[in-house]
């Protein structure tokens, strides 16, 4: 008897485990699936982003460290790796070159030249998207023209006009002349950040009674942070890589930007100072990456959020 | 505290005329509600008041001083927007201080007067928090807050409740109304909802396509509609209209003859729009026909949608109806509360 009550739910017992088991199977089908889906969707495409992306830094940042029989001798070394590393190039690049100074010069650009294009962009942007004078959206069309000029064309009359100042070989003459083409850009972005902000909190300012300045300073400003974060950050950048104006607006070698002096000082002829020349551009690229890291919040935010009450 | 006097006041934007010649007068210290559907502009007219738009024609004074050419920030007005423009940046301290921070107000009186505010509304636990971090009634009452610290001689209102859950809102009217009873501020307030308008206002404004309609206390709007936009305008459910002509001292509808009111000179024959309310119809045995397509019964009073000939009628009946679907009722208009419209021009005849 008892054998035959315990066979069936032995049975039932079994069945359920069976049953268990094949959910378990299953949901881990699925789930392995999904993973895999992700990983083939998600995380090779952006392992190959990284890759490409990152290499240049990598092989930027190796050949830095190497010394020149390594770097010259890619038979009996592994060209992508270091064995015995050096500092001897970045001795060089910071001793024997005027790199420190290159490094301020092109600091100070950039600094002035994004300054002065931010406040411009600021009072421009405000008045074409919130003064809406007449004809205030072709005043900001021909802006956007403007940008689109290259600057391979716009640098000979440029040239023109600074010579004529006797701003030639100073770094005026790139402070002055990257706001024409960090302008246009730092507007457009403004004018695109402004419109998120809420027309009715400037009409409340404006019962509240504050001038049109005082509702740019405190309220529209404010507001519009990230903005001016992700404008700075851009038209610092583009003012550090600017290479066509630096090249063309400035001869001695004291006044040159890091991108220039690096390709101009280092490249002696047809010898390449490849190890010099890394380390140059691996120091440059450091206070823009420094830079971007403070506020890459800010920036994220601003090119995805609108201002939130 | 100030009368507010619009003359004549035409609003064009480009070609597109949005006010025709609008006449408004407000009187020290009532509450008018500008009311009427989306587009009627209400909104361009209290923002004309408010000095946020141009004037194209005609002219507005406050308290005697025409403000046509004043700048909003001298019209002594306070503002309460649709979306409470609350500045998302400064506290709830901050945002009602900054009229006052902006005029270089001392410091003692700027902290007695949004200590006040604060009182008033009941702000006061709230007065460090930011505006993202407060409910939406917050945010009304501290925008509400922001126009009282300003202490000014009109506040002007821009549909300040519709953001607000049902609830909310029958509680912020009341809030508002006796907010006006304590203070006893002029009040302009625009909104597209009748029943904020009946129940609030002093007098009404009932606007529609750029037009004034008819201005009159609640009550007067709802007995006496001067046309039919009105008659349908304020009232819920709407009034009914059933398109008749006048034969032998009664009104004729679909071959059903209903009662006159008293004093109608009817010419016979002439086509008229009958309106009686949904409230005004009484079950009554000698009555018209109805045929009952739904009943909705609230408890305090039942909706028939119903029949006759072929025009929809709702009937609202304070006793319980059990006619069900299908079945025929017999209703009857109070005569005193029947309304007569022209058809062609929907002017009131009676």
């Amino acid at each position: 008897m008892t054998d035959t009550v315990i066979l069936p739910d032995d049975t039932m017992a079994d069945h359920t485990t069976a049953d268990d088991v094949t959910d378990h199977e299953s949901t881990g089908i699925l789930s392995s699936e999904s993973r895999m889906r992700r990983i083939v969707t998600v995380y090779v495409p952006l392992a190959c982003f990284l890759v490409v992306l990152l290499f240049p830094f990598y092989w930027m940042g190796i050949t830095t460290f190497k010394p020149d029989s390594e770097l010259l001798d890619y038979r009996n070394n592994n060209p992508f790796w270091i064995t015995s590393p050096t500092l001897q190039n970045i001795r060089k690049l910071l001793f024997e070159t005027d790199y420190p100074r290159w490094l301020w010069t092109t600091m100070t650009v950039a600094f002035g030249a994004t300054a002065l294009s931010l406040f411009s962009s600021v009072l421009a942007a405000y008045a074409i998207e919130r003064l809406r004078f007449r004809g205030s959206g072709y005043v900001g069309l021909g802006i956007y023209m403007a940008y689109l000029v290259p600057p391979s064309i716009l640098f000979i009359p440029l040239a023109t006009i600074v010579f004529q100042l006797g701003l030639f070989d100073t770094s005026w003459a790139l402070i002055l002349t990257y706001p024409t083409f960090l302008i246009p850009f730092c507007t457009w972005l403004l004018i695109g950040y402004f419109k998120s902000i809420p027309y009715e909190l400037e009409e409340c300012a404006l019962i509240d009674g504050a001038s049109r300045l005082q509702i740019l300073r405190r309220i529209t400003l404010p507001l519009a942070v990230p903005g001016l974060i992700s404008a700075g950050i851009f038209a610092f950048t583009l003012s550090w890589n600017e290479f066509i104006y630096a090249l063309a607006f400035i001869s001695s070698s004291e006044n040159k930007t890091v991108p220039v002096a690096i390709l101009t000082e280092l490249v002696q002829g047809d010898v390449y100072q490849w190890g010099a020349l890394m380390a140059g551009s691996l120091l440059g690229s450091l206070p823009v990456a420094i830079f971007y890291s403070f506020f890459v919040e800010y920036y994220v935010s601003s090119l995805t959020g609108a201002v939130k009450e | 505290m100030a009368n507010v006097s619009i003359r004549a006041v035409r609003k064009a934007f480009g070609t597109t005329q949005i006010l025709h010649g609008v006449d408004v007068e407000v009187d020290d210290g009532e509450f008018v509600i500008l009311v009427g559907p989306s587009g009627c502009g209400k909104s361009t007219l209290l923002r004309m008041i408010a000095g946020l738009e141009n004037i194209t024609r005609g002219e507005i004074a406050i308290g005697g001083r025409v403000v046509n050419n004043v700048a909003p920030k001298e019209r002594d007005i306070a503002m309460v927007f649709q979306n409470y423009a609350l500045y998302p940046h400064m506290t709830v301290r901050d945002n009602m201080a900054f009229s006052l921070k902006l005029a270089k107000a001392p410091k003692a009186v700027l902290e007695q007067k949004v200590g006040r505010a604060a009182d008033i509304l009941g702000l006061g636990q709230l007065l460090e928090r930011y505006p993202r971090q407060l409910s939406g009634g917050q945010r009304q009452r501290v925008a509400m807050g922001r126009a009282i610290v300003r202490d000014p001689q009109v506040f002007l209102f821009d549909e300040p409740l519709s953001n607000l859950d049902a609830k909310l809102r029958v509680n912020m009217r009341a809030e508002i109304k006796d907010l006006h009873q304590r203070l006893k501020t002029t009040t302009i307030y625009v909104t597209h909802d009748q029943i904020e308008a009946m129940t609030m206002a002093d007098k009404i404004v009932v606007m529609h396509a750029g037009r004034v309609e008819q201005i009159g206390a609640p009550l007067d709007l709802y007995d006496r509609p001067a046309n039919q936009f009105v008659a349908g305008f304020i009232g819920s459910p709407a009034m009914n209209f059933l398109n008749g002509n006048v034969r032998g001292g009664m009104c004729e509808v679909n071959g059903v003859r209903l009662p006159l009111p008293a004093g109608t000179s009817g010419e016979e024959g002439r086509p008229v729009v009958y309106g009686i309310r949904p409230e005004h119809w009484v079950l009554s045995g000698d009555g018209v026909p109805a045929l009952v397509r739904v009943t909705e019964p609230t408890g305090s009073e039942t909706q028939v949608m119903a029949r006759v000939g072929d025009t929809a009628i709702t009937c609202a009946f304070r006793e319980r109806v059990a006619a069900k679907p299908g079945e025929t009722i017999h209703i009857a208009p109070t005569p005193h509360q029947v309304h007569l419209f022209d058809q062609q021009t929907g002017m009131r005849l009676n």
